[in-house]
């Protein structure tokens, strides 16, 4: 039998924590400064594969840049924050990213998520912290599937409980 | 299984992804306080047949507390809403009125 997806692990990309109070100006600037956009709302990113900002929590966003820019991005966020009491710290190297694709990606994660993923409720452009079967992650849904963030330490354990639910028999419930 | 919309995220979140907080809107009793309020602080919990409020923390999503209001007794959610607070808003208040007539719970009804 056909898997459902297909689970590739990727590079380390260059992932950063922006906490502060985002609502306000100089935040906004430094976010528009380090990938072009603006504050997203909550369970939303904004951006493509390369340059993207996620809403993490009332207080945080992560910002993902090329690995190679992450320094020269995080220069230019402090400098654009000024004053600000905020937090830019670099966390590409503590992150394990994953993406899975293919027409049943949404099964997989349905499988060891507790989160609605039928496409009317979780589209393109949504992003959701959550629990992936013992862990923490977090997912968001993009043109070809999703792509799966968790914290590097259980990083073996994420590919081996996605590598199982790719096995499972295609139940279509969620299409 | 519990289902409680988180009012940080707006996601409706699954038990799992919650910690539970033990009950809301304690008042803390220091060291200057009588040896009663110092035990009802510590020890003296409410455990209702019906309507009942609770912390919970959104631990794999946002990590925010927040209170949740529910009946202990047919697990129907009432609603969420913000830890930054000392008792629950009228209009939650209103619509347990509506739902479960004359409830009470410590001081508030």
């Amino acid at each position: 039998m056909a898997d459902l997806a297909t689970v590739s692990r990727l590079p380390a990309s260059g992932m950063i924590t922006l906490r502060g109070d985002l609502s306000g100006a100089k935040i906004k600037k430094a976010v528009k400064a380090a990938c072009g956009q603006g504050i997203p709302v909550s369970g939303e990113i904004l951006g493509d594969g390369a340059r993207a900002v996620a809403w993490m929590s009332p207080d945080e966003l992560l910002v993902m840049v090329p690995y190679g820019d992450v320094q020269a991005v995080i220069d230019a966020m402090n400098k654009a924050l000024g004053g600000v009491h905020a937090l830019v710290a670099d966390v590409s190297d503590a992150r394990g990213l994953f993406r899975v694709e293919g027409g049943s990606a949404h099964e997989v994660l349905a499988r060891v998520c507790p989160v609605d993923l039928h496409a009317a409720s979780f589209g393109v452009g949504q992003f959701r912290r959550t629990r992936l079967a013992q862990v923490a992650a977090a997912f968001w849904r993009h043109d070809t599937g999703f792509d799966v963030v968790c914290f590097l330490s259980v990083a073996d354990y994420v590919d081996g409980v996605l590598g199982n639910a790719v096995t499972a028999p295609r139940v279509g419930a969620l299409d | 299984m519990l289902i409680l919309d988180c009012p940080y995220c707006g996601v409706a979140c699954d038990e799992t992804e919650l910690s539970p907080g033990g009950e809301a809107h304690l008042k803390r009793f220091g060291p200057d306080s009588s040896e009663e309020e110092f035990e009802g602080y510590l020890f003296v919990r409410e455990n209702p047949n019906g309507v009942h409020f609770e912390r919970w923390r959104h631990s794999y999503g946002c990590g925010k507390w927040f209170h949740a209001a529910r009946c202990t007794m047919t697990l129907e959610v009432f609603g969420t809403y913000s830890a930054q607070t000392f008792e629950p808003p009228q209009a939650l208040k209103d619509k347990i009125s509506a739902k479960r007539p004359g409830w009470s719970w410590r001081d508030f009804a």
